[in-house]
């Protein structure tokens, strides 16, 4: 009696060692949808009174912050605990890393503790990769300075796709501080995996050459399905930065008012926002705002994130066949 | 260590400069060439048979960071000078960005004394161009000079008053010694960690941009040409400084330049792995810079190339690429890298790097040119290029390991030096 093993819509990513996620760029436009379909359906698990999942039980998260957070924080924790897996989250402050501690000797402490994964948030470009290169852990990019932050590409795709049924095709013009923001540089990368369309728009002295197209004209945003809102990093916007004369004329030429935003289109933006300088509080609060959507949609992201790096892939469709 | 007396037989001599480039023995008596020609007799020396192997004038290096005093830790002269020789190098120049920086008469012969007691190759000395290379006060270049100052630089911090560089130059023509510069404009690469280009773009880091160089290079030879003042140009990267090179020297302006490996081999894609053994200052550039940099070197435009060999302790380096500082090693490697990037894939003539290597430096700085000449002092290096080998930290001489080439496969190797009439490194 031999098992015929049938595979039906084998969506595994390939069997090799140690996987993390560092970077849109190393995922292909089939990793991006075996994970939203991971993510809808935990998403249908959310909707149930029961939301936990048995999936990761005995495992461990560790999320490492070294730069202050409360949506991506508060999203991987509960996403780990929603999968079973036991998790903590370590902030900078307070922690050896007041002592002097080199981020090496940390990501070395924790890896004694024999983490799945390892969660990182840090204020360098690189961080994420070189403590990669440090442990046996997965390694989840939650920022690196202004480099990549792939989980909110992720979930900021999966909103689009609720929001409009489709990725290809979609126009989406990204506005404000581009230069600052990995925000922007993951999604970038993940809108041109999934055939959508970006378009930069924002103060000339802030708009890197060579990401996509980009304009300074804020009329740029009219064709857009999607006008996604950076947030403002006002320090960087002081007197003396020069990226722009003034805060007030950055809003009064770039900020999302209620006349900028035409029928249909919707407004997304990665929080925290700055109510009255990039985004005005009536659009924010409007049918057309999707930043609520945003949040909801990190959780499952998230936990499908998790999933996917500690198990093989999402359960394909499988059956066993007896053959005589 | 005495004075060699040895045969090297059967090698593939090249001097491109003494036009020679044959199968020939070379028989030196007590480090000197004493004979060149077919089946030298051994006369009692001990015979190195060379077939299949290049005998060459061996390197100079202008621009070596040897860290000391102040950073033992990463670099000495003694293990500088063996790192230095085991890469074919018989001279090196030291890069006085030291603690303290090299900006007197005293510490610079106190140097001088140990790397004579201590380097197995001679080593010569820059002297800063102003006082703590603070870009404010003149060192004394006369008393540097006359206590042996090779040359003149604040690398690393570039003068930025124009008015200072000036007034250095028409100054400097009391020591007739070339001023070297590291062109940089601060307010322009201020926050800069990679080409200003697509890839820091993409990868978020701050722009260190071609005009940040091509500016400062700008101004420089034109300083050279109104002060009628040698400038020599340090580590170009960006076409648009090439351009600026290119015009000075057809206006017959005293202006000479040196390019690096890295930016001879690479590009900014190396960036993308985010290791920090690819991050150095200027940073790796877009391959038309690097196509710019090749043909001025091709063509003479640049006459040198040196190594920047900048030498980082490991826990500089163990950070994240943002975090990690500017600078890469270089000695031990420079050779088969341009030889397994550049001359194997036939972008550049082995003669052309042999050249540029040696008489070429060696020019610019006023030193004896290694050669293979009856009765030349030897300085010579004999290369295997069959051989292929794997870049490991472990087996560096240098005390610091901060590769771009770590864990890379090379080929062609340097099999021996004679330096100053001295075996100083056999494989």
């Amino acid at each position: 009696m031999t098992d015929l093993r049938v595979v039906g819509g084998d969506l595994r990513p390939p069997a090799h060692g140690k996987r993390d996620l560092l970077s849109v760029a190393d995922l292909t436009r089939g990793d991006v949808e075996r994970l939203l379909a991971t993510a809808t359906s935990f998403g249908r698990s959310q909707e149930r009174d029961n939301k936990k999942l048995p999936t990761l039980r005995g495992r461990l998260v560790l999320n490492v912050f070294y730069e202050s957070s409360t949506r991506t924080s508060s999203s991987f924790e509960l996403a780990a605990k929603r999968l079973s897996a036991d998790t903590m989250t370590l902030k900078a402050a307070g922690s050896s890393v007041d002592k002097g501690e080199s981020l090496k000797d940390t990501a070395l402490t924790l890896a004694a503790y024999d983490p799945d994964v390892i969660v990182l948030r840090h204020p360098e470009v690189g961080a994420a990769a070189f403590v990669a290169r440090l442990t046996d852990a997965c390694v989840v990019n939650a920022g690196d300075g202004k480099h990549q932050h792939p989980t909110q590409a992720l979930l900021d795709l999966y909103t689009m796709r609720e929001a409009f049924g489709r990725l290809h095709g979609l126009q989406v013009a990204i506005v404000g501080d581009v230069a600052h923001s990995r925000v922007a540089r993951s999604l970038v990368q993940a809108l041109r995996l999934v055939g959508a369309e970006p378009i930069l728009v924002g103060p000339p002295t802030l708009l890197p050459a060579g990401l996509a197209p980009t304009s300074h004209e804020i009329d740029a945003i009219a064709d857009a399905d999607v006008v996604y809102v950076l947030r403002m990093q006002r320090e960087r916007m002081l007197e003396g930065a020069n990226f722009v004369p003034s805060l007030r004329e950055y809003t009064e030429r770039w900020g999302i008012t209620p006349e900028r935003v035409r029928d249909g289109q919707r407004v997304m933006h990665p929080g925290p926002m700055n109510r009255g300088v990039e985004i005005d509080s009536r659009v924010a609060d409007s049918e057309a705002a999707l930043v609520v959507d945003q949040v909801r949609a990190g959780l499952i992201v998230r936990m499908a994130v998790l999933y996917d790096l500690l198990t093989t892939g999402p359960v394909a469709v499988e059956t066993t066949v007896e053959v005589a | 260590m005495g004075a060699a007396s040895l045969v090297i037989r059967g090698a593939r001599v090249v001097d491109p400069v003494e036009r020679i480039d044959r199968v020939l023995d070379v028989r030196l008596d007590a480090g000197v060439i004493a004979q060149l020609g077919d089946s030298v007799d051994a006369n009692g020396h001990r015979v190195i048979e060379a077939a299949g192997r290049i005998l060459a004038p061996a390197f100079v290096d202008p621009h070596v960071h040897l860290r000391t005093p102040g950073r033992e830790d990463e670099e000495t002269l003694a293990t500088g000078a063996a790192a230095a020789a085991a890469g074919g190098y018989c001279a090196i120049l030291a890069i006085p960005n030291t603690d303290p920086v090299v900006d007197d008469p005293e510490l610079l012969r106190s140097l001088q004394a140990r790397a004579a007691a201590e380097a197995c190759i001679p080593i010569g000395f820059l002297a800063a161009i102003t006082k703590g290379q603070d870009g404010a006060v003149l060192s004394e270049l006369g008393a540097l000079a006359d206590a042996g100052a090779a040359g003149f630089t604040d690398d690393g911090r570039p003068v930025t008053s124009a008015g200072l560089m000036r007034r250095a130059l028409q100054y400097n023509a009391v020591t007739g010694k070339p001023v070297a510069v590291h062109c940089e404009e601060p307010s322009l690469t201020r926050g800069g960690h990679a080409h200003a280009g697509q890839v820091a773009a993409e990868l978020g880091l701050g722009g260190w941009p071609s005009l940040g160089e091509s500016l400062m290079v700008a101004r420089d030879v034109d300083l050279a040409a109104e002060t009628g003042q040698h400038v020599h140009l340090m580590h170009l990267s960006a076409r648009q400084s090439v351009e600026h090179l290119r015009r000075a020297r057809a206006a017959s302006a005293p202006v000479t330049a040196e390019a690096t490996p890295h930016h001879l081999c690479l590009t900014d894609e190396a960036v993308r792995t985010l290791d920090p053994n690819l991050k150095m200052n200027p940073p790796l550039r877009a391959e038309e810079d690097r196509a710019a940099l090749i043909d001025a070197v091709r063509d003479g435009t640049i006459a040198a190339i040196a190594t920047d060999h900048a030498p980082h302790s490991r826990e500089a380096k163990d950070v994240p690429f943002e975090a990690a500082p500017f600078g890469v090693t270089g000695l031990e490697t420079a050779f088969a890298a341009l030889y397994t990037y550049l001359v194997e894939p036939g972008v550049l003539a082995l003669e052309t790097v042999l050249e540029r290597l040696s008489a070429g430096p060696a020019a610019i700085f006023g030193l004896d040119r290694p050669r293979i000449a009856v009765g030349a002092p030897a300085n010579l290096t004999l290369i295997d290029p069959a051989a292929s080998w794997r870049v490991k930290a472990e087996r560096f001489y240098s005390r610091s390991s901060n590769s771009w080439l770590l864990g890379g496969r090379l080929h062609a190797r340097i099999a021996l030096t004679v330096a100053a009439g001295r075996l100083v490194h056999e494989l």
